[in-house]
């Protein structure tokens, strides 16, 4: 190699310790619903805030408590906050549930593949989430809005328990408003004053506006509503290489090391969470791997 | 030709229908508007149509003592709403009611029946298709039993 070619080289970027957690401070915990809360986090000691891409994942470490993996909900285009939503399910989401405003906690990553937004532009965009599964989805959506030009027509549907249980309502009902998305949300079971749909998110694909031909279709949630969302995605045309699903799997490492989450042959850590429906159809419907 | 003939034949339920059986339950139907909020029809009373949803959704609803009136379920445009027409003793089970203000075809019940008698391959088209409805409705009421959403 030539001096000059070797001059132009940046210099070697000092390479963390992907085991080693980053401390973060808390800055805001909001509560979006009864059991799920958003917490924007900091980094410390004149750390830089890392980039992302939508769909990746950060293990965070509530010390003393334990380690778990959560998706980056925030906007990738933003470096200002790390937003993480998550649901208080057990022990270490119930502690961070109530962490105040000042502590800190450990963050690795971001680590784990990302949703295709880039790879898929001219496509229309089919964005399908369950309950907590928009978490993951939304950096998608902000990436899609922020280039809205590219793609065709995009559609959001969204499904959640009752309409207490749905997620980001300011911001849904904000999408709604633009002239350019689709955004439909369904609610298994609702009384009193809720207007809008009841029944599964799968019987919003039948009608959504899209050309099935030319879709992308990104899929998060409980597993049993992705393999029947994936079912009704194919009967509507869509390719099942242009199928995307984001898996859940126990996780420790969160980089490949120590074959916790592994699933068939797939380390969900690395060449997951977001993976091709095609590559993991045969093994959705399993009872135990 | 009756006026509402192109307009069934456009809709889903009833795309690809013969057009002589297209002919034949156009007698049997009828172009309505509600407001929303208005009941197409009310829990325990006599099931004597079934409706076909244009342009609107409608929600199926059961009063439960304590809780008011509880959706099962919304049902959007290109729908149907009503099975209970087609079998003893023919009562509704549930209420329909208007979500957003709804243009329907609605048919009569004891006039489909007879011509579904009298000509078993209407009859069947006809059968298969809401079976089709019905299935779908089931494996989603069967995946909503799970409570998908709720803590494992
Ligand atoms: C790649 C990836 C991304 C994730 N992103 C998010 C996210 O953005 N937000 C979020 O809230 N969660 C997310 N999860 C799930 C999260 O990691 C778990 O909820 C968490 O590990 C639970 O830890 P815990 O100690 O609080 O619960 P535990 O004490 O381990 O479990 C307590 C109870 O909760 C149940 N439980 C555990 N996990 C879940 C779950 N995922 N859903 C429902 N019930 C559960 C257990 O069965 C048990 O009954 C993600 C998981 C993965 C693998
Ligand atoms: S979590 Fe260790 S290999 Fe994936």
């Amino acid at each position: 190699m030539t001096a000059v070619m070797q001059a132009r080289l940046p210099a070697p970027a000092r390479l963390r310790d992907p085991m080693l957690p980053s401390l973060y401070r808390l800055e805001r915990l909001q509560w979006d619903t009864r059991d799920t809360f958003s917490m924007d986090l900091l980094p410390q000691n004149g750390a830089d805030m890392p980039a992302f891409k939508p769909g990746q994942f950060n293990m965070v470490y509530v010390y003393g408590v334990g380690e778990i993996p959560i998706s980056i909900s925030g906007d990738p285009g933003r470096r200002d906050v790390l937003i993480h939503t998550t649901r208080a399910v057990g022990t270490v989401t119930r502690a961070m549930s109530e962490m105040k405003v000042g502590d800190t906690l450990g963050i690795r990553g971001p680590f784990g593949t990302a949703w295709p937004v880039d790879a898929v532009r001219k496509h229309d965009v089919v964005i399908i989430a369950g309950g907590i599964g928009l978490a993951p989805l939304r950096p998608a959506m902000y990436r899609i809005l922020a280039t809205r030009e590219h793609f065709g027509r995009v559609v959001l549907l969204y499904g959640a328990r009752t309409p207490g249980d749905v997620l980001y309502r300011r911001e849904l009902k904000q999408w709604r408003s633009e002239f350019d998305l689709d955004v439909f949300v369904t609610v298994d079971r609702a009384t009193g004053s809720w207007r809008g749909s009841v029944g599964l998110v799968t019987q919003l694909i039948g009608r959504a506006p899209f050309d099935p031909l030319n879709t992308v279709a990104m899929v998060c949630g409980p597993e049993v509503m992705m393999r029947f969302t994936t079912l009704e995605l194919e009967k509507r045309g869509i390719d099942r290489n242009n199928i995307y699903i984001s898996f859940e799997r126990n996780m420790k490492c969160g980089v490949g090391l120590c074959g916790h989450c592994q699933f068939g042959s797939v380390f969900v850590c690395k060449e997951g969470p977001v993976l091709r429906y095609s590559q993991m159809q045969h093994l959705l419907s399993k009872w135990e791997i | 030709m009756n006026t509402l003939e192109p307009l069934l034949a456009k809709h889903p339920f009833f795309q690809g229908l013969e057009s002589e059986y297209l002919k034949l339950i156009t007698g049997c139907a009828s172009n309505i508007r509600m407001n929303a909020g208005e009941f197409l029809f009310r829990e325990g009373e006599d099931a004597d149509r079934f409706f076909v949803i244009r342009e609107g959704s409608v929600k199926l609803e059961l009063f439960s003592g304590g809780r008011g009136p509880v959706t099962i379920q919304t049902i959007p445009e290109g729908e149907i709403v009503g099975y209970s027409w087609l079998f003893p003793p023919y009562r509704w089970v549930f209420s329909g009611r208007a979500v957003t203000p709804v243009r329907l075809f609605v048919f009569d019940g004891l006039c489909l029946r007879g011509k579904c008698d009298d000509d078993p391959k209407l009859g069947y088209e006809l059968m298969k298709r809401f079976s089709h409805v019905m299935m779908g409705r089931l494996q989603a009421s069967r995946v909503q039993l799970l409570d998908l959403y709720q803590v494992r």
